[in-house]
């Protein structure tokens, strides 16, 4: 089957098989590898880009499902070489040991933000944060890296709506 | 740990699935929000010939009144969540959804897939069984209502025919100015509970109980009411003993399941305290509604 679809700003179209998932098909057919595979059954997150503004797990979605949706992976938040202020804080902060769960982390955080939903309690933002598993940090720096994140995006503004860029 | 082939039917409306399902039988699965079904294609614990995908069937995507909330198939659990009827309507099934997985898995996870998945450890179906929820059903032969005890049927098993296709899930209205609770025991945040409980409760004139509907999810092949307790419970004076005697007569009579999870004597431990701890919430919640 044929998908088109908008992935980081750019366009896309390419035939696809309709059991290929949209992570594979990130990963192996855009050769987008920023996007992690933990267990692929919707577990650990590490999946989790962002569809039509929503983070959502990439191995429980078929590509096929995407076709004529906007998506936003790990790879589209550096803009000219800058790192994103989200990047800047999990930087800052040590929010990653090994690196293997971060894109997924900083894709569901980046809904968080996006959406206006970012909570005030640690609490909150641990409960939003639990479907992200990490086996390297104990979530420490990480709920530290996002909350460092939406302290930062607050006060300046410097998080805007995904830019649509459909080029 | 990919899904095996299959055929893919993307359809628009429901007269179109209808059709689809009606063709294809038993030979084809509806895709709705993917988070149940599809690790079970990437497991390949399930390899259906057919994907019928619904998710395009914008008349299925609704959050309404009508004697409780109304909730089309394709209603996303984020979206009930988020909605200001069902959090005034029905808090019962705001506060049960916030229990489903993950956001990202409430972003995808639509509430007609739940109660087709039939997970007996699922938050919908226990309080579709504590509220006398109903579901409703289209195929090519016609449309019909089924009381929620009538439609889970056992283990991820439901009385769905395979031309036919839940359209709609009724959550009828708590009691007026009733009481209410949702327990959950799970060992991470997010997952199904070991053992649920949902509890509703409404008091007379008199002050004793007129109405108690108690409800447990994991401890059988479906979600179950406990009558023994709700009898326990009818017409009686609240008090603390009250509360701890009818949690015991519901646990007693379970014969949960032991598995990867707990034991059966864990399980019925759970839902004598779980329950207990439920009618305490939902005898403190009476009157609350506005």
């Amino acid at each position: 089957m044929q998908v088109e679809l908008i992935v980081n700003g750019s366009n896309y179209k390419a035939p696809v098989e309709p059991q290929r998932t949209l992570a594979d098909f990130l990963r192996d057919d855009l050769r987008l590898t920023g996007t992690h595979l933990g267990c692929e059954h919707g577990v650990c997150g590490a999946c989790t880009v962002i569809v039509d503004g929503q983070a959502v797990r990439s191995c429980l979605m078929f590509a096929v499902q995407a076709d004529g949706s906007e998506v936003m992976t790990i790879e589209g938040l550096e803009k000219d070489g800058r790192l994103h202020p989200l990047q800047e804080a999990f930087r800052d902060c040590h929010s990653f040991q090994c690196g293997f769960c971060t894109p997924g982390f900083v894709m569901t955080a980046l809904a968080l933000i996006e959406e206006g939903t970012a909570p005030a309690s640690e609490e909150e933002l641990r409960e939003e944060l639990s479907g992200n598993l990490c086996r390297c940090t104990g979530y420490q720096s990480i709920v530290e890296g996002v909350a460092e994140a939406i302290r930062r995006t607050t006060e300046t503004g410097a998080i805007g709506a995904v830019e649509s860029g459909a080029s | 740990m990919k899904a095996s082939a299959f055929e893919y039917v993307r359809v628009s409306s429901v007269d179109e699935a209808v059709a689809q399902l009606a063709e294809l039988g038993d030979e084809a699965k509806v895709l709705a929000g993917g988070q149940s079904l599809v690790p079970l294609l990437n497991l390949r614990l399930a390899n259906p010939a057919y994907l019928v995908d619904i998710n395009r069937i914008g008349e299925l995507n609704f959050i309404t009144n009508g004697s409780g909330v109304r909730v089309g198939a394709l209603a996303r659990h984020r979206d009930v969540e988020r909605s200001e009827l069902v959090a005034r309507v029905n808090p019962l099934l705001a506060a049960a959804v916030k229990l489903i997985g993950h956001a990202a898995i409430r972003n995808r996870g639509t509430i007609g897939g739940s109660v087709a998945h039939a997970d007996p450890a699922a938050e919908l179906p226990t309080i579709l069984v504590a509220l006398d929820g109903e579901i409703e059903a289209r195929s090519s032969r016609g449309a019909r209502t089924i009381a929620a005890v009538d439609f889970f049927d056992g283990f991820l098993t439901t009385t769905l025919q395979p031309d036919e296709l839940l359209t709609e899930v009724r959550f009828p209205s708590l009691p007026t100015g009733g009481g209410w609770s949702i327990q959950e025991f799970s060992r991470r945040s997010g997952d199904f509970g070991v053992v649920t409980v949902v509890v509703t409760l409404a008091t007379g004139n008199n002050g004793t109980i007129s109405e108690a509907s108690v409800a447990f999810g994991g401890v059988a092949g479906t979600a179950v009411r406990a009558p023994s307790a709700e009898a326990a419970l009818a017409g009686q004076t609240p008090s603390a003993e009250l509360w701890k005697a009818a949690s015991q007569e519901a646990a007693a009579v379970l014969d949960p399941p032991g598995d990867l999870h707990s034991t059966p004597e864990h399980r019925r431990h759970l839902a004598a305290v779980l329950t207990e701890r439920a009618l305490v919430e939902a005898y403190g919640r009476l009157g609350q509604e506005a």
